[in-house]
């Protein structure tokens, strides 16, 4: 194997210094350290408490989004015989899901990475790992329709002003990936709503809504049955719809502490206690959805396991994910039941607290200041009171 | 030469919109369609000409602390008349930009003008400057109507530009272009190419 970090070493050095091969420096770069463990060492008195880098964080959270992607690519060809009427076996469903999925995730990679190597080259650093967990979420809350060429747009319009424009990977105070979705939704709302999209191949005959656009649209009786949408059998996005895939990668994420726990519980609890408030109201049909099923309808779970998680746009503070969780959950499910033109909330409540979260974590920081000031400044007096009484 | 310069230096150097960044709201609003954001610069053009050279006359007489009012009334006055002529002759465009019209009373482009320079000069300077901020201006609204209206509508000037066949093969008018929000993100897109194109013009950071 020592010929392989041979070649890598001398190609490095003709990336280096060859005049044709410069400017695709950060893309040999990439590669490379994506291959291979990087030459880089630091020299001296580093800080490291750990050895989990960016890398393995991201390497983490792309095997926690397996599940959900195996199964997707399952349920996209499921969807599609069931709706065509054919029988087929597991393995031409696989084939047809994977036929589906692969030229959606081909797209995403391609164009978010063509222009993350263009502005890496132009500010020279390094393809930072971001993208590639950017590139594997994206496909899973598109559904199987997409056209191509819009979903190409919306990763570069999300990579460029979500992400590139404030600085690259970690500097961006919106999750790309939603502003893609958020995009496609408000500039092409045909391709990402409504009955038609949600299975690939469809026939025209067939009704493929997602069980939350039949409730929206008021035809509560023609809802799949509650293991139907636990297990994930339904028409939706496509990483979306199975709960026990969703489950398994959360489970992976908290148990290497890669996404916050606290952001997960919190969002899911106060969906339920919202759901239950809407529940007590219960004046229109979404308001009497059973709070438990807001979690299995839609991107709620997703959300609340891979994108509310996000380390960079979500708070860093154990208080300030905790604020941030309740409101997430809060707000998706109000925008889920009140306002019938957005029958997926989660996106916009994420994004929306995306914005707030650096304020949330201030507040926090703020906060917990005040406690110790008054303590300390508390603890002084007891000292000076035990030191000199009748002087204090 | 140096005086053109200085006339000059709204239509790019000083650009009322990306560099004094003033304005901003109204190229907002009008201008989801070219034709309407054509007629939107042309009357705040004129506005800030005549009342920058009105105003320019009165600048001896103004008592300072009630400068302001004075300033208003004579843009308001201004704007009126605008309002008034394009009812009369341009009636389907006044309608489509509705009350924006009247809100160029609040352009701060004006404002500032008045403010900045007919105070402080001789009227027919004043009054250049204030086209010549009008143009820059109008300059910007142009860029941002069209990209909007084409990719939006698919149309210029309420021509068609993209051809039928394109829809036909899937091709969808972007939604968000039709919004403001998308006129914030081109005026940022503006402002980023006007930047690195112009060496001078990065801040220190």
């Amino acid at each position: 194997m020592k010929w392989i970090e041979k070649t890598s070493d001398k190609l490095s050095q003709a990336f280096k210094s060859k005049r044709i091969l410069k400017p695709f420096y950060a893309l040999f770069e990439a590669a490379d350290s994506f291959l291979l463990t990087p030459k880089t060492l630091t020299s001296n008195g580093s800080h490291i408490r750990d050895h989990v880098d960016m890398k393995r964080i991201m390497i983490t959270v792309m095997i926690a989004l397996l599940p959900p992607t195996l199964f997707g690519i399952w349920n996209i060809g499921y969807q599609h015989f069931a709706a065509v009427g054919i029988y087929a076996n597991f393995w031409h469903t696989v084939w047809y899901g994977i036929a589906r999925w692969f030229p959606i995730i081909l797209t995403v990679y391609v164009s978010g990475l063509v222009l993350e190597i263009i502005f890496a080259q132009r500010r020279g650093h390094s393809v930072a790992e971001g993208f590639f967990v950017t590139g594997m979420i994206l496909p899973l809350i598109v559904p199987p329709e997409i056209p191509l060429w819009i979903l190409s747009i919306a990763t570069i319009f999300a990579t460029l002003f979500a992400k590139e424009v404030y600085g690259g990977t970690g500097y961006n105070f919106l999750n790309p990936a939603l502003v893609a979705r958020a995009f496609i939704f408000f500039a092409y709302p045909g391709v990402i709503s409504g009955d038609g999209v949600w299975i690939a191949g469809k026939p025209d005959a067939f009704s493929g809504a997602t069980p939350l656009a039949n409730i929206a649209g008021s035809a509560a009786s023609s809802l799949p049955g509650t293991s139907d949408m636990f297990v994930g059998i339904i028409p939706g996005c496509i990483g979306e719809t199975s709960k026990i895939a969703i489950i398994l990668g959360a489970l992976l994420l908290i148990y290497t502490r890669v996404a916050s726990f606290r952001t997960m519980i919190s969002v899911i609890v106060d969906g339920l206690v919202t759901g239950s408030i809407f529940n007590l109201i219960g004046s229109t049909a979404l308001m009497q959805v059973p709070a438990w099923e807001h979690l299995l309808m839609g991107g709620f779970l997703f959300g609340a396991v891979f994108m509310a998680t996000d380390p960079v746009t979500s708070p860093h503070t154990g208080t300030g994910q905790i604020i941030y969780g309740l409101l997430v959950g809060a707000l998706a499910i109000f925008i889920r039941v009140v306002n019938r033109g957005y029958p997926e909330g989660m996106m916009l409540a994420i994004l929306l607290m995306n914005v707030f979260s650096s304020l949330i974590d201030h507040l926090a920081i703020q906060r917990n200041i005040k406690k110790r000031l008054a303590r300390s400044s508390r603890a002084r007096a007891c000292a000076c009171v035990r030191a000199k009484p009748g002087r204090c | 030469m140096m005086q053109l310069k200085k006339y000059l230096g709204p239509l790019n150097r000083n650009n009322p919109i990306t560099i004094q960044i003033l304005g901003v709201c109204s190229a907002l609003a009008g201008t989801a369609q070219l034709k309407p954001a054509v007629v939107m610069c042309i009357s705040v053009a004129v506005v800030c000409a005549f009342s920058n050279f009105v105003i320019s006359l009165l600048r001896n007489t103004i008592p300072p602390r009630v400068r302001i009012i004075v300033q208003l009334l004579i843009v308001a006055t201004f704007v009126i008349l605008v309002d008034q002529v394009l009812q009369a002759f341009f009636y389907e465009i006044s309608k489509m930009l509705s009350v924006f019209v009247g809100l160029i009373i609040t352009n701060c482009i004006i404002m500032g003008r008045l403010e900045a320079f007919a105070l402080a000069n001789r009227p027919l300077p004043s009054a250049i400057d204030g086209l010549a901020n009008g143009i820059g201006y109008g300059l910007v609204l142009i860029i941002i109507a069209t990209v909007r209206e084409l990719l939006g509508s698919g149309t210029l000037w309420n021509y068609r530009i993209i051809p039928e066949t394109f829809y036909q093969n899937g091709y969808i008018n972007n939604g968000l272009m039709v919004l403001p929000p998308m006129a914030l993100i081109i005026i940022g897109v503006i402002v980023w190419i006007q930047r690195s194109a112009n060496k001078e013009l990065q801040e220190e950071y």
